[in-house]
């Protein structure tokens, strides 16, 4: 059995008497790849601000590694080792590809304020290397010079990951990483994802393609209406009758 | 008590002025989504029409002055006097108030062709440029009007009957010594009837309805199908009007000079950040509490114990509230905020 | 690495570029009649000041209004280096840029609590403060109106500990014996200018420029991989007013007495405008946008109408008639008049200042005068920096 990474336990959240939550309790094991699915509406994105600390639960509290995550600033989170893909993507739109990806490499060397720029120029080449090692993988090399503003919306999220990847975080958190993309750029990203996955990082997947969920996904959770209705592998998932009810039944 | 009264209205006085600045401000930055710096401008151009009045009705000729026997000597006699007696030395005499009929056609065109023919080409764009080209223009009018009527402030006087002061602590009981200038308190009076004005008229009229939802979401309201640009530059124009007329109406109480713009921007964008950009009873609300605030420490029982208060209370107040309040008194969440 | 050596190679080359063009003023000023000292000076001074502004707003793009506070507590605190300590240049300067970092320091901190039009409004009002308590209840320390100045009577223990004769009149502000005034004084300047230069050329290409960079691009993703954005913009705001204090002590320095209206929000405002003049987020344009408006000031300012007659004397009289006054509008005690104008029309226009202009030119001419769009980022970069 493996380690737990993150753990949600009675997660409360309503906003103005509507509740978005209520009592979520989630487990993510260490090196898995859980994808949280649910119609829209059903409080997915709510769930994940939750978890990096940009909204602050009514009650319960949210555990990482150990960590309790709940009421920290939102860099504190991501210093602990969890990032995020949004799912609009929140690049640096004026600087080209390679600047995108150094600053988070250098926030993670330099995570704590130093004004000792010294030992991190003598370490640029180093950091460097390693930026154009992540934009090759995300498949972005060739234009790393170019602004990042001027990308396309697949490429954007691409760029994206690579500058959570390159913070090498022990959880990485991606919200609708596929939403808006042709057929070949998703199967693309189901690809690097995949090779993601062979480095033992944990992910937590908001999707709503099925196809990418199922060829991603260790764990499924089911997500309706602020509630988990479902939850296991993806097979007992799939043939889950309450699944089907909350999917179609919910939309009539 | 008294001393507390008086400095009630004078706090309410200055706030009137400060508040009917900021209204203007935060319309067009509500609606329109620009920070201009250029409004202080429309507040002195308003003052100078009614300089620019007074001068026009008091056109003289020169006349032989009967009351003067014993050589032959001249004066003055403005034509209005000379062709319609009393009613012209009427006139003449009211010329602040009757002023304003000048001041509303005039202001009109000016927010209409500042509106056309530079604001709408910085709706797009970002808030420092929209800052910086508005500063601009402000300079350039400021510069204008003081190569025409010079740097120094010109005395507008107020109608006789309103020239001396009321007597204020008669009417709530205070006792009789306790008076008040008869024009702060019009000022005051007409202060409030223009921004209820404003306010009926968002609350009251399609138009406004439509203003109002155009400061809420400016997009869907486009998306309606409802020409937005044009209520732009209606709404523009209104603002520039309100800031002429509450230019006019200050002038018996501050003489006017090409500087006065800039004096009053910087107060009253103070004021319209701290009621919360974009939220018009936010500006009205800050104007009063700033100008009540700031009467009050200018009491010499209150410099005493805080020598050098009445400097700083204003900047002070904002500060505080603003740190307090991240987004003032009754501003929303995501205006201005990057 | 040698990626490394490649771009300080680069950087000394620039800043050499510089060093030469500033030293060389006297001499390329002198035919556009730019050349007196106290208009040198001037420039090298408020290059300073802009230089120092660009590095918090050209950075990070929060918009200050307040930092005319610390050029006159820079101006302040140098005047009163000069009455209490020595006349020599160097304290002053130290105790001009020190204290204005302090003050820097505090209101930073309070400031830097928000961000947009509401970062602008605090700096403003708390410079208005300043500005305001200069003039009234910290009188015994500014002197108020008159503004602080030097006396014969003044202390100046260092100095009386080392020389007993006692010199008429006024003393003059030396470094080591050098009187500050004049030439020497702009050569001081323009020496601390070009290594305020390279400072600022240093941060802009540093890993801590480049996060401030971050910061003004998206302050949001900057949080979400781990960075605590404050203490980045706290030093930044330092540093830049510690530029306004160095600045404030140079004028102090060549002409020592400081007075509150240095501290006026108008102040602020001009600091800016040079900003967005020259090209705010460039190395050169802060520079070059401060150049320009001091030399605007100086040069139109002094023409009067009897200098236009002359200028325009080859014309007949009836259309001289015309021509000066409105001509006269513009320049003289209405120079302003062309600095607003001016300036819109550079908003307007050319919204990345002067530098974006000059960028768009060398462009247009390096792809031959055809389409300039296919410019790449790295270009234009270097064009900018």
């Amino acid at each position: 059995m493996n380690s737990l990474v993150l753990q949600l336990d009675n997660i409360n959240k309503s906003f103005g008497g509507l509740s978005a939550l209520s009592d979520i309790n989630l487990h993510v094991e260490e090196g898995t790849t859980h994808a949280i699915i649910g119609p829209n509406g059903a409080g997915k994105s709510t769930l994940l601000n939750v978890c990096i600390g940009r909204l602050k639960p009514d009650t319960g509290k949210v555990t990482f590694a150990g960590e309790v995550l709940t009421g920290r600033q939102p860099h504190e989170i991501a210093q602990l080792g969890v990032a995020r893909v949004f799912q609009t993507p929140e690049i640096f739109q004026e600087m080209t590809l390679l600047e995108n990806v150094m600053i988070p490499a250098f926030s993670h060397r330099d995570g704590a304020f130093r004004l000792n720029a010294g030992e991190l120029l003598s370490r640029q080449g180093e950091l460097r290397d390693d930026a154009e090692h992540i934009l090759e993988d995300v498949g972005l090399k060739e234009m790393m010079m170019t602004e990042a503003g001027s990308l396309s919306r697949g490429d954007k999220r691409r760029l994206e990951l690579g500058m959570c990847l390159i913070l090498r975080p022990r959880l990485l958190l991606l919200d609708e990483p596929t939403a808006g993309m042709a057929r070949h750029d998703t199967n693309q990203t189901i690809e690097l994802l995949k090779k993601i996955k062979s480095r033992g990082m944990t992910k937590v997947i908001i999707e709503h393609d099925m196809h990418v969920v199922f060829s991603l996904a260790d764990k499924v959770s089911v997500l309706a209406r602020g509630q988990i209705i479902a939850g296991g592998d993806p097979q007992s998932v799939r043939e889950d009758p309450k699944v089907k009810e909350a999917y179609l039944g919910g939309a009539h | 008590m008294d001393a507390i009264f008086i400095q009630i209205l004078n706090g309410l006085d200055k706030g009137a002025a400060y508040a009917l600045i900021a209204l203007g401000l935060t319309l067009v930055f509500g609606t329109l989504g620009i920070v201009n710096f250029a409004h202080g401008a429309l507040f002195m151009l308003g003052a100078f029409c009614a300089v620019t009045f007074q001068k026009l009705v008091t056109i003289s000729a020169k006349v032989r002055d009967e009351g003067v026997t014993a050589f032959v000597a001249y004066k003055e006699q403005p034509y209005l006097e000379s062709w319609f007696g009393d009613t012209g030395r009427i006139i003449i005499d009211y010329s602040v108030p009757l002023s304003i009929m000048l001041a509303i056609p005039f202001m009109l065109l000016v927010g209409y062709v500042m509106e056309r023919g530079l604001i709408k080409h910085f709706y797009k764009r970002p808030h420092a440029e929209q800052i910086l080209v508005t500063f601009g223009l402000a300079i350039v009018i400021q510069e204008i009007i003081k190569a025409y009527f010079g740097a120094n402030p010109i005395p507008q006087p107020a109608p006789d009957i309103l020239a001396g002061s009321a007597n204020v602590g008669s009417w709530v009981g205070l006792g009789d010594n306790l008076v008040y200038p008869w024009w702060r308190l019009i000022y005051l009076c007409f202060s409030g009837l223009i921004i209820f004005a404003v306010f009926a008229f968002l609350q009251f009229t399609t138009y406004g309805m439509v203003v109002r939802a155009g400061m809420r979401d400016r997009e869907t309201v486009g998306l309606l199908g409802i020409n937005i640009e044009r209520r732009f530059t209606v709404v523009f124009a209104i603002a520039a009007v309100v800031a002429g007329v509450a230019g006019v109406m200050y002038t018996p109480i501050l003489p006017p000079d090409y500087h006065l713009g800039m004096e009053f921007l910087v107060l009253s964008f103070v004021v319209v950040v701290v009621g919360g950009m974009g939220s018009l009873g936010g500006a009205v609300m800050a104007g009063f509490l700033l100008g009540i605030v700031q009467s009050f420490a200018s009491m010499n029982e209150v410099k005493e114990i805080f020598p050098g208060i009445d400097q700083i209370i204003l900047y002070l107040v904002a500060v505080v509230i603003l740190l307090v309040l991240p987004r003032g008194l009754l501003g929303r969440a995501g205006v201005m905020d990057d | 690495m040698t990626n490394t050596k490649k771009l300080l190679l680069n950087d000394t080359f620039v800043v050499i570029i510089f060093a030469a063009a500033i030293l060389a003023m006297p001499i390329w000023l002198d035919p556009i009649g730019g050349n007196y000292p106290d208009l040198l000076q001037k420039f090298a001074i408020y290059g300073i000041f802009a230089i120092g502004f660009n590095i918090l707003f050209g950075l990070t793009g929060y918009l200050s209004f307040g930092h005319a506070a610390f050029l006159g507590v820079g101006s302040y605190a140098a005047v009163w280096s000069f009455k209490l300590l020595t006349m020599n240049v160097i304290p002053a300067v130290i105790f001009g840029v020190l204290f204005a970092g302090i003050l820097a320091a505090v209101i930073g901190f309070l400031s830097l609590r928000r961000t947009g039009i509401y970062f602008s409004i605090l700096t403003l009002a708390f410079a208005q403060m300043s500005y305001n308590l200069a003039y009234s209840v910290l009188t015994p320390i500014t002197n108020g109106e008159t503004g602080l100045q030097l006396a014969r009577s003044d202390p100046r223990i260092l100095d009386r500990l080392f020389s007993q004769e006692q010199a008429a009149g006024l003393p003059s502000t030396d470094l080591f014996g050098e009187t500050m005034s004049g030439y020497p004084g702009f050569y001081f300047c323009a020496v601390l200018l070009i290594v305020c230069f390279y400072i600022s050329m240093r941060i802009f290409r540093s890993p801590f420029g480049l996060m401030l960079k971050g910061i003004k691009s998206n302050q949001n993703r900057m949080r979400y991989t781990g960075l605590n954005t404050r203490p980045y913009m706290l030093t930044a705001f330092i540093i830049s007013g510690m530029y306004a204090g160095l600045a404030g002590s140079l004028l102090a320095v060549t002409d020592p007495l400081a007075g509150a209206e240095r501290m006026q929000w108008t102040a602020s405002g001009e600091v800016v405008l040079m900003t967005i003049l020259g090209g705010a987020g460039t190395l050169v344009g802060p520079m070059l946008g401060a150049g320009l408006i001091k030399y605007f000031e100086n040069i139109f300012s002094a023409f009067d109408d009897n200098v236009l007659t002359q200028a325009f004397s080859f014309l007949p009289d009836s259309v001289l008639e015309f021509v000066v006054p409105v001509v006269g509008l513009f320049v003289g005690s209405g120079w302003h008049l062309t600095l607003g104008l001016l300036f819109m029309v550079i908003v307007i226009f050319l919204p990345g200042g002067l530098v974006e202009g000059f960028r768009r030119i060398y462009d247009y001419f390096k792809s031959g005068g055809g389409n300039a769009k296919t410019q790449s980022v790295e270009a234009r970069n270097q064009a900018g920096e």
